[in-house]
């Protein structure tokens, strides 16, 4: 592994920069990009890259304009930032549960998002409220969670397993409602549920962007003392790092970011459990380092995953939520297939 | 149940938890929407006298206790087998990928067979089941000269899950009819089987039980971690082989018959660990025993709750058991594997 040491002694700081760590990123930001333009160009109308630089720097016809711009810019940022915010997510509670089962989607977060919502299609309150609720669903799951894991202290591990208790408690919720309500409700709720960044616009896009401009600046300050912690309470405590207070904030934050991403592209499985594991292969680094690469890999999953929906499936669309787990799952796999193959025989 | 590891004996445990097993399957018999008064719930197997309440017992709440009894059974025996093989506390049917195969087969079935009566949803689940377990077996473990890392089982069974689950998402979102067909399968239910949903799949659960029961010194060893597990003479390999087929039948066998019930494979490893201590010779007893106690008590609340309607096993089952698991969590030191 190659790594480069940047130090100035009169600043008094330095950074150790990882060559293939700075390789990945810098490919997974290539691929993010790509994966928006692609998401923006392709659709029922394609549309040339020219037109769609064109609209974006002001000068396209209004047609275009108003498919760029006003359709699918806004979809495919959506798309982008929400898959950013969950893979962060998942870092932050993979680390902290210290098993790479311990994601957003199987800890109770997503799914106290996805009750609250589907709650709020079939149960009379207005499908409008749906990302509203899946924020606060997210966050109260999150609390509820905290509190009943709290017990002189946080064990992480006590977090997790309670964290799953209350997963089967929203995933029995919501198979309880889905059997309520009328067929047509149902599916409604059902197409919400599985995630989708179908008819998003900017009013979406803005609180996702607010959201991640408050946290994204909190996990940079966090991801030093996710690593301390990983190394056990009492080396944390060592290297000053306040334990609970640090998880409290861990745990806060980690919840934001799964409800601000669930808020905008509904509760997509998947993503926040596999992003941070495909960035953890491909650039072998392990901790918060990886959180930049496994923001990428998630921002590039999920407008991929949109635009392959939408060509696959044409003239219909999948929700992106059926094919992130679709792509995102053999990726992985064959990731996972080739560790075993290099590892060799027993 | 024992409050403190080690104050009773693991056979006098044993010997509570088969009294108790008897008295949660004479509840199933006596109560629901109507009430039986003992003297007929035996009667209806002694002397039976063709009254409604003895019918009731014979053909409607004998056949759904049997179900509940085994499902619990094997559901608990599975997640001892899955967390012990993949050495993850975290691991049951639902994250190994059975339950999101079982599924995507069944709204296939729905989808393209337009079959929709629990029977003919068992044959499909069930080899849902086999196929899913079968791929994360291949991807997780089985890489060509490859030793699995137990975690690689778990992340492989928890992709394959999310493929399937999107798979069956596909079909549910662009299919009205199927989603309602499947709404109603998907909640997990022990009513409205009979002796011939069981039929089917209950040799597959018997050998998948026997399996699991012959099973605790593999895991034993096992859990001591892959080099000392042979070294003790295990064929690593081939262990972790006969393990995933015996988790893949018990498991597939609750799919098929009752639908994907979270929960119990998760948490009765836990509940047994707990009692018995971290001895899958013990453990893999306990489960299967607290499994079916645990699945049986959950029908007879569901259909007490809101009498005359029901509530479905698998709701109640994450409802009351809950509270318990994270009640437990708080209480005790975990017994980690």
């Amino acid at each position: 592994m190659s790594a480069l040491v940047l130090r100035s002694r009169r600043a008094g700081v330095s950074a150790r920069v990882d060559g293939r760590l700075a390789g990945v990123t810098a490919g997974l930001l290539a691929a993010t990009i790509l994966a928006v333009a692609g998401d923006v160009a392709y659709g029922e109308f394609g549309l040339p890259l020219t037109d769609v630089l064109s609209a974006l720097v002001g000068f396209g016809d209004e047609a275009t304009n108003v498919i760029v711009l006003d359709l699918r810019l806004p979809r495919a940022l959506v798309a982008a930032f929400a898959g950013a915010a969950l893979a962060m997510s998942g870092v932050i509670f993979q680390t902290f549960g210290r098993n790479p089962l311990a994601s957003p989607d199987v800890i109770g977060v997503t799914s106290g998002a996805a009750f609250a919502g589907v709650s709020a299609f079939v149960l009379g309150a207005s499908p409008s409220l749906a990302p509203l609720a899946a924020f606060a669903g997210a966050l109260g799951a999150t609390a509820l969670m905290y509190a009943l894991a709290w017990r002189d202290g946080l064990s992480p591990f006590r977090l997790v397993l309670v964290g799953i208790g209350i997963s089967a408690l929203c995933v029995a919720g919501i198979a309880f409602v889905l059997i309520q309500g009328r067929v047509e409700q149902i599916q409604e709720a059902y197409s919400w549920l599985v995630g989708s960044v179908n008819l998003r616009t900017w009013a979406d896009f803005w609180p996702l962007l607010a959201g991640l401009v408050v946290l994204t600046p909190a996990v940079a300050v966090l991801g030093r003392a996710l690593d301390a912690l990983a190394l056990g309470d009492e080396t944390a405590r060592a290297l000053g790092v306040n334990v609970e207070r640090t998880r409290l904030g861990l745990v806060a934050v980690g919840a934001a970011l799964a409800a601000v991403g669930v808020a905008a592209a509904g509760p997509v499985a998947f993503v926040a459990f596999v992003a941070p594991l495909i960035a953890r292969r491909l650039t072998g680094v392990h901790g918060a380092a990886v959180m930049p690469a496994a923001a990428l890999c998630g921002a590039a999953l999920l407008p991929a995953a949109d635009v392959a929906g939408r060509i696959v499936f044409a003239p219909t669309e999948m929700p992106v939520g059926v094919v992130t787990s679709v792509l995102g799952a053999p990726v992985f796999l064959y990731l996972l297939f080739r560790a075993n193959r290099a590892r060799g025989p027993a | 149940m024992a409050p403190v590891t080690g104050a009773l004996k693991p056979t006098a445990g044993l010997a509570a938890l088969m009294a108790g097993v008897v008295l949660a399957g004479l509840a199933s018999l006596a109560l629901g929407s109507l009430s039986i008064p003992l003297g007929d719930v035996v009667g209806a197997f002694t002397g039976f006298d063709d009254s409604d309440a003895q019918v009731i017992v014979r053909d409607v709440r004998g056949p759904r206790t049997l179900v509940a009894l085994a499902v619990g059974a094997c559901l608990g025996a599975a997640g001892a087998v899955g967390q012990g093989m993949t050495r993850n506390p975290l691991a049951d049917p639902g994250i190994l990928g059975i339950s999101a195969g079982a599924s995507f087969f069944v709204v296939a079935a729905i989808f393209v067979l337009g079959i929709s009566t629990a029977i003919g949803f068992v044959w499909f689940a069930f080899l849902g089941a086999v196929v899913s377990g079968f791929a994360v077996y291949v991807l997780g473990a089985a890489g060509p000269g490859a030793r699995a890392a137990p975690i690689n089982l778990a992340l492989a069974g928890a992709a394959v899950a999310a493929l399937f689950a999107a798979l069956t998402s596909a079909v549910i979102v662009a299919d009205a009819q199927t989603l309602n067909e499947f709404r109603f399968w998907v909640v997990g239910s022990v009513a409205g089987r009979d002796l011939d949903t069981l039929a089917v799949a209950g040799p597959f659960m018997a050998i998948g039980l026997l399996g699991a029961l012959l099973a605790g010194r593999a895991l034993n060893a096992l859990a001591l971690g892959e080099d000392v597990a042979q070294a003790l003479g295990q064929r690593v390999a081939r262990t972790r082989a006969a393990l995933v087929a015996s988790f893949v039948l018990l498991s597939g066998g609750a799919v098929a018959v009752a639908g994907p019930i979270a929960f119990v494979g998760l948490i009765v490893p836990h509940i047994a660990r707990g009692v018995v201590g971290a001895d899958y010779r013990w453990v893999v007893p306990y489960s299967i025993l607290i499994g079916a106690i645990l699945i049986m008590v959950a029908d007879v609340v569901g259909r007490l709750v809101a009498r005359p309607d029901e509530v479905q096993v698998g709701i109640v089952m994450a409802v009351l058991g809950v509270p318990v698991f994270i009640a437990l969590v708080r209480r005790r030191k975990l017994a980690e594997l």
